[in-house]
């Protein structure tokens, strides 16, 4: 009750350090963001305010075609790996201990231990033998891996949902003779969905931003956004890559504030 | 046990595994499988082009820390790998000790606001974490490349005549590091903080203990799970680190990560970058299970 005002929680120092510690977390960010509208090439000498970079990046036919191939791969992904996570939630959490169920856990979230050098030299490996095998050198290897390392983020919120919600409405349908399905399509699954679009959220931005595994994985001219920008903060440095930086930015943020939405706790 | 519940229990089974097929089908197929086929091609003998010759042998384990003289044949220890081990190593500790340094006390002021505050100050740490990597480890490079923001600002001052040499440094690699893993050190610090009673400290105080023997001997050794699972967080991403190291370290400052790299590319040395990667993850397996022994005896004891 008291735990507010009372004055051992406040030990000397500490709040200094948070506030730095905020301040040295979003001023590398904001300075990305402010040297977008950037009128001149620089990315440290200031020299007005300017939009120019952004049509800049937009009428770059590379940029376009990369944020497209993106987005496909993302949004494919995100949508297998949310489905396959629905399934196993739904499998593994509300009933009793299973044999084997600590060996699902340990495979769905083994791409949040393994290095993801780690993984993507695997799967350079393995898919390079399926190139030589088949010679198909299409996208669906980059959207297997991706779907494969987005399932343990889309699975956590999905599990944290079924876990949280009331088991009555769904005995009540079954008590009103609706069957197993019945009662799943139109009592448990419209409960589930704010944790199905969090998980799909969370899937979407994880795939998005991944670098490391799609570097690897990609066949020739199979880059996305990231790996695009990677290759070009190597090369030379313009305002044009914050400005495709400011707006991944953007849309990162519109997701997770999405996502809190949902996920947040009614009181 | 009844009849019908034994059924029950294994209906019960046979839906786990049913539903649970197809993600273990895609995580079999495109993460956990590819782990072993990886290990096995540590033991062959790289192509001339690149990839594998289908020939047993153990010179890429040997190589990892050996190099062979190629003219009378002996063997000396590979100081260029062992220095980018070391590098790696040394790297990955200092910043997850810094990221503790300077997370526990942010973690421990979010842990103490009002509800509101926390939730808003929560999610201002989420963001961060959320944001591409990439995009904050560009934002870094920004700031302190010889002809970024920070040595723009403080040559204009007039404090330095020629533009501080930062980046493409280890310094810079550490810098990076604990700027993209620090969230990953307070979320869950956070938590363990959270969970804490603060009337330990009142009770501390009341039997005449000084600030610094309550943080030492009550909040520390409670909020433990929570510093081993933020270490664990931070040091396992940071010792495989591929980004940063490239973008901050450049060419000459490799990581782990990096090296790796290398043997499939120009080092066209297949078998031993599968077998540097093995290694990876055998340090990550053994920092995990510390962590596992680590947790469960907290709880036990508890």
């Amino acid at each position: 009750m008291a735990r507010r005002d009372f004055s051992a929680s406040r030990i000397p120092g500490f709040a200094t350090v948070a506030v730095l510690v905020f301040a040295a977390l979003y001023l590398p960010i904001m300075m990305l963001v402010i040297y977008s509208f950037n009128s001149g090439d620089s990315i440290a000498i200031w020299e007005g305010f300017s939009f120019k970079w952004y049509p800049v990046a937009w009428n770059n036919e590379q940029v376009r075609e990369v944020t497209f191939r993106s987005l496909t791969i993302a949004t494919v992904a995100s949508v297998i790996a949310t489905t396959v996570a629905t399934m196993a939630a739904l499998g593994t959490t509300r009933r009793r201990g299973t044999k084997g169920q600590t060996f699902i856990y340990v495979m769905i979230n083994q791409p949040l231990m393994v290095p993801e050098i780690v993984t993507a030299v695997a799967l350079l490996i393995f898919f390079a033998s399926i190139k030589v095998a088949t010679g198909y050198q299409g996208l669906g290897y980059l959207i297997t891996a991706h779907a494969a390392f987005c399932i343990p983020f889309a699975y956590l919120p999905i599990r944290a949902r079924l876990e949280g919600m009331d088991r009555t409405l769904e005995i009540a349908a079954a008590d009103l003779y609706a069957t197993p399905w019945q009662a799943f399509r139109h009592v448990t699954l419209p409960l589930l969905m704010p944790g199905i679009a969090a998980g799909l959220m969370l899937a979407f931005v994880t795939s998005l931003d991944d670098v490391v595994i799609t570097l690897f994985v990609k066949s020739a001219g199979q880059d996305t956004l990231p790996t695009y920008m990677l290759a070009q903060i190597r090369r030379s440095v313009s305002a044009e890559v914050n400005a495709i930086s400011t707006l991944l930015l953007l849309l990162t943020v519109i997701l997770l504030t999405a996502f809190f939405l949902l996920t947040r706790k009614r009181d | 046990m009844s009849a019908r519940e034994d059924g029950q229990a294994r209906r019960d089974a046979r839906n786990t595994w049913l539903l649970s097929a197809p993600a273990l089908f895609i995580l079999t197929f495109a993460a956990a499988g590819p782990l072993l086929i990886m290990l096995v091609y540590s033991f062959l003998t790289p192509g001339d082009y690149g990839n594998v010759v289908w020939k047993f042998s153990t010179d890429a384990w040997v190589g990892t820390v050996l190099s062979k003289d190629i003219f009378d044949g002996t063997y000396s220890l590979a100081d260029a790998h062992l220095t980018i081990f070391w590098r790696s190593v040394k790297l990955s500790l200092i910043t997850t000790f810094f990221t503790f340094i300077v997370g526990f006390p942010t973690a421990w002021i979010i842990a103490t606001r009002s509800p509101r505050m926390r939730t808003a100050l929560l999610f201002l740490i989420t963001i961060p974490f959320w944001t591409n990597l990439l995009i904050r480890t560009f934002a870094i490079n920004q700031i302190i490349r010889n002809e970024g923001l920070l040595n723009t600002f403080l040559l204009y001052l007039g404090v330095i005549d020629e533009p501080l040499l930062i980046i493409y440094s280890d310094f810079a690699v550490f810098l990076g590091m604990t700027y993209v893993y620090l969230p990953l050190m307070v979320l869950p610090l956070f938590a363990a903080i959270d969970r804490f009673d603060m009337r330990l400290i009142e009770a501390a105080y009341d039997l005449y203990a000084s600030r610094w023997q309550v943080l030492r001997r009550v909040i520390l050794p409670i909020v433990r799970p929570g510093i081993v699972a933020g270490s664990i967080l931070v040091f396992i991403p940071a010792l495989g680190a591929y980004v940063t190291p490239r973008i901050l370290g450049g060419g000459r400052n490799m990581m782990i990560g990096n090296f790796i790299e290398l043997q499939f590319g120009q080092g066209r040395n297949w078998p031993l970058g599968a077998a540097l990667s093995v290694l990876l993850l055998v340090i990550v397996a053994v920092a995990l299970v510390f962590y596992v022994r680590i947790t469960s005896r907290e709880s036990s004891n508890g």
